[in-house]
């Protein structure tokens, strides 16, 4: 890299500026449109330069939906609260039952072993849409729509194929000897695995449980169907800003930038065993 | 007393849709305490499954193992108070050189300061001071292996078991860690068992070689015995460098003996009266056997089998001549330089008394006499 020429260094310059103006401009958009209000937003032609207004986050989180129409409840930070709730908890619950799961098909040849793991990646494959009646009918049976424990259980199908086919690969990637070698200095089956297997997976483990947050995060059409008002999260809340009296699109855009952050902060942190995480996965060895 | 003992062991790997790979057949083997055992043969005879058996790794299909008096093949790795260096290193990647090594001494639960004099005696012993405090993917293959010997030989186990120790390691450095493990084994009366497919290893290190292919025990004896009294055929022709010179020979029935021809033009006569009761019953009752010398019994320059020189190659302290008899091929080596080149011909002296004698089932039927 340091032996390129002025020539090529200014390239790569623009061409770097080129792709993130590119990637960044709907989130900056967005980022704006959230200071500003309806008749700021819909002017033509847009104006870059505009009076910043907070009034959108106020109404957010106050959760007063003012419209011309008159004012609306919105109760948005319950829906965070809610989306943070279920997504955390699916994620711990889908990594405690898929990282001991991906090490065993890993690790061992069993009978059906394979159809086990391809079973539970084919319900990835699924439409929702044909599960969910079914699922909701039983649920109202079982007395488990309408409550966290539900929704976690049915992102389960979200999260835990995706953590264990990652999760698996990694494992598959540590040679056995080097938990042999733990196990024969007088260590039991089950300290190699917490202490050898675990933190030598850590960055794939870290990934899986990232990217399973962030689709249980937009998962929108099993809240839609099982969760009444106040277990919803952002995804079914944000229909309520489709309003009698117009789209609102600068609490839109204020919703989008608060939903958004919790996603960003945990990616931004992670970022680094992602990476890691996720160019190991490729390249083997 | 037997440290460790074998009995019956069998290994079959059954995978779907394949047909079942008898790895380990019916091996009985005892080692004795203090012992140096070699298991020696060629890639997938066997070897390292053996290894992995007594280790743990892998199940038995059948037969026990003992060790130390207690019957081990039913216990988990953990228990079985044995130590073992990987033919992959195995190394734990987030810890330093140091710390890999002094982990296999935490279960045994010493103070801090006898861990690290005993890391740093290990690490003098295999030359790997100056990377204690690196990490496992900053150095060689090389060094890599000698951290993975150290943490096994580091440890106080009933059995060592080392897998392909020396394979990475130069020359110049593999000759010396020999000697130099031989010796801490010896001092400490360590029982050890090494897998390898290197003669000279196996030689330089073990107090008694087992020759394995194809999952079977071929011999277990000591170096001396293995060239002396080969068992069977392959015994004969895999152990010593160059190898067994084999050659196939009619028997016939001479007066007080046999007569075994190669060919039309070498002929050998034995007498019976060095023959036991037993080989005389063999040789009466096949008319077809195979034999053997070793190329460092052939002299050159004299005697009757005249052979055309195909290769002469001086190696600095001996000659290795090829040459052809009659569309027969025969290595001899000599200690001194032979004045032949290549076409030339060449007079070979095969004495009766040095030939090994195999039957129709491989096995020995007769050794050479020991010089």
């Amino acid at each position: 890299m340091e032996h390129s020429s002025l020539a090529g260094r200014i390239f790569r310059g623009i061409a770097l500026t080129l792709i993130l103006i590119f990637f960044m401009f709907p989130i900056v958009w967005i980022f704006m449109m959230s200071f500003q209000n309806n008749d700021q937003i819909l002017r033509i032609p847009p104006r870059i330069l505009f009076e910043p207004t907070l009034a959108n986050y106020e109404a957010l989180i106050s959760g007063q939906l003012r419209t011309a129409a008159g004012s609306l409840q919105m109760p948005f930070m319950r829906n965070l609260f809610n989306s943070v709730v279920l997504s955390s908890a699916a994620v711990l619950l889908a990594l405690l039952l898929g990282v001991p799961a991906a090490y065993a098909f890993a690790r061992f040849k069993f009978r059906l072993g394979e159809t086990i793991a391809f079973t539970l990646l084919s319900f990835r494959f699924a439409p929702p849409l044909l599960v969910l009646l079914p699922l909701s009918l039983y649920y109202q049976e079982l007395g488990l729509s309408d409550t966290y424990f539900g929704i976690v259980w049915v992102y389960q199908l979200i999260a835990l194929p995706l953590i264990l086919w990652i999760v698996r690969g990694y494992f598959e990637d540590i040679s056995p000897d080097i938990e042999h070698a733990y196990r024969l200095a007088g260590h039991s089956w089950r300290e190699a695995f917490t202490r050898i297997a675990v933190p030598l997976a850590g960055p794939g483990i870290a990934a899986a449980g990232l990217l399973s947050f962030i689709f249980c995060w937009n998962n929108f059409v099993f809240a839609l169907i099982l969760a009444s008002a106040d277990k919803q999260p952002v995804t079914v809340g944000a229909l309520a800003f489709v309003t009698a009296s117009g789209i609102q699109y600068g609490q839109i855009a204020a919703a989008i930038v608060l939903s958004v952050t919790p996603t960003l902060l945990l990616a931004l942190y992670a970022q680094r065993y992602l990476v890691e995480g996720l160019s190991l996965g490729a390249v083997k060895g | 007393m037997d440290m460790l003992e074998l009995r019956g062991i069998d290994k079959v790997y059954q995978s779907r849709g394949k047909p079942p790979v008898h790895a380990v057949r019916a091996l009985d083997m005892a080692v004795e305490k203090g012992e140096i055992v070699a298991l020696l043969g060629s890639s997938g005879c066997g070897k390292t499954s053996t290894l992995r058996m007594i280790a743990g790794f892998e199940d038995v299909s059948a037969g026990s193992i003992a060790l130390g008096g207690r019957r081990i093949h039913e216990l988990p790795p953990a228990r079985r108070k044995v130590a073992m260096a990987f033919e992959g290193y195995s190394l734990y990647p987030p810890l330093t050189v140091r710390e890999n090594i002094a982990f296999a001494l935490k279960s045994a639960q010493l103070s801090r300061s006898e861990v690290t004099r005993r890391v740093d005696e290990i690490a003098r012993l295999v030359e790997i001071e100056d990377i204690l405090d690196s990490y496992p993917r900053a150095i060689s293959g090389g060094q890599q292996q000698r951290v993975s010997l150290a943490r096994a030989l580091v440890r106080d186990a009933d059995l060592y078991l080392l897998d392909e120790p020396m394979g990475q390691l130069e020359p110049q450095l593999r000759a010396v860690l020999r000697g130099r493990i031989k010796s801490l084994l010896a001092e400490r009366g360590m029982t050890a068992i090494f897998v390898t497919h290197d003669q000279t290893e196996a030689s330089a290190l073990a107090d008694r070689i087992a020759v394995m292919e194809g999952g079977v025990l071929q011999q277990f004896a000591s170096e001396k015995e293995l060239k002396s009294k080969p068992a069977n055929l392959f015994v004969a022709s895999f152990i010593g460098e160059p190898p067994m010179n084999l050659l196939d020979a009619s028997v016939a029935r001479s007066d007080g003996g046999f007569r075994l021809s190669v060919g039309t033009d070498m002929h050998f006569d034995i007498s019976g009266a060095g023959l036991d009761s037993e080989a005389t019953k063999a040789l009466a009752g096949t008319p077809q056997v195979r034999i053997g010398i070793r190329p460092q019994k052939i002299a050159v320059g004299t005697g009757a089998v005249r052979v055309k020189v195909v290769s002469n190659q001086w190696l600095g302290d001996q000659s290795h001549v090829a040459g052809d008899c009659n569309g027969r091929m025969l290595i001899a080596v000599t200690p001194g330089r032979v004045a032949a080149r290549p076409g030339d011909i060449v007079p070979f002296a095969l004495e009766p008394r040095h030939l090994h004698i195999f039957g129709s089932n491989e096995t020995c039927i007769r050794h050479a006499e020991v010089s």
